[in-house]
């Protein structure tokens, strides 16, 4: 039993840190009043190798580990959440290939992402599939060398700006989920396009995108595993980036969290810091408990990612369902503790409630995770 | 024992839901987005004679009791939050001490402008070092002839450059805390009052809240309302019976949740979105998706638990609300009952919205949506007109004391 992290990952998580105080929290407010996508703080993630977190050495980047990648998401959603999203995407989009790519496409696919040059995305959901991803209707059709993919993707975080978009669509739609395979688009030879941004209740620097793919051309060199796997490399993608939604939720969650306290220690009534209130006192224990169990699951999860653990896909799903159910409830309780400051836009904590409602949501709906858990028990 | 609505309650309710229905709620998405105050909705409001609800007939108002005030804030929050906060905090602690603490000359000059809407009301208590912690202000009165001269900055006031006149509450006297504070009415056009900087927010953006500055404002003595000294009675007076508003617009909030989540659940039900409900289903067929891949959840149990749990949240914070109305009605004592209605109903309000936005799933966050305005305003209703930390001091010194 070792609850430390390594000294590696201890020397990224400062990097990480100090980059994230210096140059992303002062941006963080105006990345959510704009709602424009920081391509600044992507850039600045790319050259401070960020970005390559996701990837092992071999393919151009510094660790590949769930444990480092959760690390980063977690100090960069301390800050901003719209920003931890540009690694946690580019986590998501790379996965597919790590996990189920040919030697050769890691080799040619990953480099770009890892050094920055691209960023990735992940297209499943569907107007009419979202917790059903099986009910697709997005269609790839082949023709000698290559597949021609025709139909329209929803709520894609990031794929109006990814370079490398990974598409699933059906190959045989009379075998349901059995007929769902996955592709690896490149924007340059296989464009698409993204006609509509959402605006939303959270995240709003984070583009979500609807995708369409008109007559998509991809060559069958970019198709991952056999025709088929797309549902099993979807649901094994998703069992990875699970942690890195409990990261991010867990990071939203301290962050609120470390600006409620110290405003409590300040902010003077009845003669006195409202901190020296058993009342408050007691809110903010139960904040740190809940805090620290969320940390502790999600980076099990991690470790279980990392060990290929058989209870991988249960403990998932248990640390993006505690940590995200824990932000909501955190961050809210955070506004409380600022009262009417917490609830206008001069403060942090309001902008960390909208963001923290999606991490129940997304990859996954909490009751998405219940089933999954409720599934992996009475297996 | 007798849980129904007196049938006069009933039908006003049904006139203000109507009114609420066919003005109010198609604005208040354009509202909110637009972060503008819903004109519209408030002048029908105040063609229906809703400004003056609380007002007796004799002073131009409606002569109605604190039950169809909670009814008419409640059925205007189903439709529009903003307009209701806006309608709330005139009736009730913006013109509502002046029917409790005015002179009969205080009543006559300003209540029939106030029951009309010709006038629009506002309280201003908070500064920003006394939130919670009311009796701490600073804000100034200083005797200056006949009249007093004003100065200080008031903060979070609601309807703010909007209201035609203030209920401010200053230091008249070098007495410690609440003993030295008094209410004036402060018309909004007095020299020196002016609107200072106008918060930008997570929702109730149709309601406007801001700053309110006063430089050296002169108030003649006649606009003082109560005694010297009686400053604070006034203000927590008002905040008892403020705060069964606030529990009417938690309802109103929590309502349109709850059934926004039952309509999404039917339409499910219907295959309109997403999977089967299990209802839909013939008896013995497969537990399977739309893609046979996973157990029909969506619209299943876990679903119907959540609302099930929503519409039982709600119910009981109704019957909360409506008790604390009923005894304020009949003149009995219903400051604990407020304070719980309060904590109940707005604590509902924020756990049902939330609950709504995650059976609504993704497309619940999208602005524009019912489901995630719900959140957002939601939210405010747990901190203003006493914090639920507040209520539940309230509460627990009712109790012990």
């Amino acid at each position: 039993m070792d609850f430390d992290l390594s000294q590696e990952q201890v020397a990224i998580r400062d990097t990480v840190r100090e980059l994230v105080q210096d140059r992303v929290a002062p941006r963080a407010a105006e990345i959510d009043e704009k709602a424009e996508y920081p391509k600044d703080i992507e850039r600045l993630f790319a050259d401070n190798g960020i970005l390559g977190i996701p990837f092992p050495e071999e393919y151009g980047g510094i660790s590949g580990s769930s444990v480092t990648i959760c690390m980063g998401i977690e100090e960069i959603a301390k800050a901003c959440a719209t920003s931890s999203l540009i690694l946690a995407v580019q986590a998501l989009g790379s996965y597919p290939i790590l996990v189920a790519g040919s030697e050769e496409q890691k080799k040619r696919l990953c480099p770009p992402l890892a050094s920055g040059e691209e960023v990735a995305a992940y297209a499943l959901s569907e107007t009419g599939s979202g917790s059903d991803a099986a009910a697709m209707k997005t269609k790839a059709k082949r023709y000698g060398n290559e597949y021609v993919i025709n139909g329209t993707k929803q709520f894609i975080t990031g794929g109006s700006i990814a370079g490398t978009l990974v598409v699933f669509a059906q190959t045989d739609p009379q075998a349901n989920h059995k007929g769902i395979s996955a592709f690896v688009l490149e924007r340059e030879t296989s464009p698409w396009q993204a006609p509509k941004l959402e605006h939303k209740l959270g995240i709003r620097g984070s583009p979500t995108a609807q995708l369409v793919f008109d007559d998509v051309k991809v060559p069958a060199a970019n198709r991952l595993g056999e025709e088929g796997a797309g549902f099993k490399i979807a649901l094994a993608v998703l069992d990875r980036s699970r942690p890195g939604i409990g990261a991010q939720a867990l990071g939203i969650a301290e962050g609120a969290f470390d600006y409620a306290l110290a405003y409590a220690r300040d902010r003077q009534q009845f003669g006195q810091p409202i901190s020296s209130f058993q009342g408050i006192q007691f809110m903010f224990a139960d904040m740190a408990t809940q805090i620290e169990a969320a940390r502790h699951l999600v980076y099990l999860a991690a470790t279980k990612v990392d060990a290929k653990a058989p209870d991988l896909t249960k403990v998932a799903s248990m640390a993006k369902l505690f940590a995200s159910d824990m932000a909501m409830k955190v961050t809210t309780d955070c506004v409380q503790i600022l009262g009417g400051y917490g609830y206008i836009s001069d403060y942090p904590v309001e902008r960390m409630m909208r963001d923290a409602k999606i991490t129940q949501i997304y990859e996954g709906t909490n009751q998405i995770q219940r089933v999954v858990i409720a599934r992996s028990l009475l297996k | 024992m007798d849980f129904d609505l007196p049938p006069q309650h009933a039908s006003f309710r049904d006139a203000v839901r109507e009114l609420a229905q066919g003005v109010a709620l198609p604005l208040a998405a354009e509202v909110d987005r637009d972060h503008r105050f819903p004109e519209k909705a408030v002048k029908a409001a105040a063609e229906a004679g809703l400004m003056g609800v609380l007002i007796p007939r004799e002073y131009g108002g409606a002569g109605l009791d604190a039950l169809a005030f909670m009814l008419c804030i409640d059925e205007l929050a189903q439709a529009c939050a903003s307009t209701s906060v806006i309608v709330d905090v005139h009736t009730s602690v913006g013109s509502e001490p002046i029917l409790l603490f005015g002179t009969e000359e205080q009543k006559r000059r300003w209540l029939p402008r106030l029951a009309s809407g010709e006038l629009l009301g506002a309280f201003a208590l908070t500064e920003p070092g006394a939130g919670s912690d009311a009796a701490s202000l600073q804000t100034s009165a200083r005797r200056h002839g006949d009249g007093y001269v004003l100065n200080g900055t008031k903060v979070f006031i609601t309807n703010i450059g909007r209201a035609g006149l203030y209920v401010v509450f200053a230091r008249t006297g070098p007495e410690e805390r609440a003993a030295g504070v008094s209410a004036f009415l402060v018309p909004a056009e007095t020299p020196g009052v002016r609107a200072g900087q106008i918060f930008k927010k997570m929702g109730l953006n149709g309601s406007p809240t801001g700053e309110l500055v006063l430089e050296d404002v002169v108030v003649p003595a006649a606009n003082r309302l109560g005694a010297e000294g009686q400053g604070f009675t006034v203000a927590m007076r008002a905040l008892d019976s403020g705060r069964i508003g606030i529990s009417g617009q938690a309802l109103g909030i929590g309502q349109a949740a709850v059934d926004e989540a039952t309509a999404l659940l039917k339409e499910r039900g219907r295959g309109q979105r997403g999977s089967p409900h299990p209802a839909s289903r013939p008896l013995g067929s497969p537990r399977l998706g739309a893609g046979g891949s996973l157990p029909t959840w969506w619209g299943g149990q876990g679903d119907d638990f959540t609302l099930a749990d929503m519409a039982t949240r709600l119910e009981s914070a109704r019957l909360l609300a409506y008790n604390a109305a009923w005894l304020c009605a009949a003149g009995r004592p219903f400051t604990r009952q407020a304070s719980m209605a309060k904590l109940h109903c707005t604590d509902t309000a924020m756990q049902v919205a939330l609950d709504a936005i995650q059976l609504a799933g993704e497309e619940g966050t999208i602005s524009g949506t019912p489901f995630e305005r719900h959140v957002r305003d939601a939210k405010a209703l747990q901190i203003y007109e006493g914090s639920n930390q507040v209520q539940r001091i309230v509460i627990a010194r009712e109790m012990i004391q």
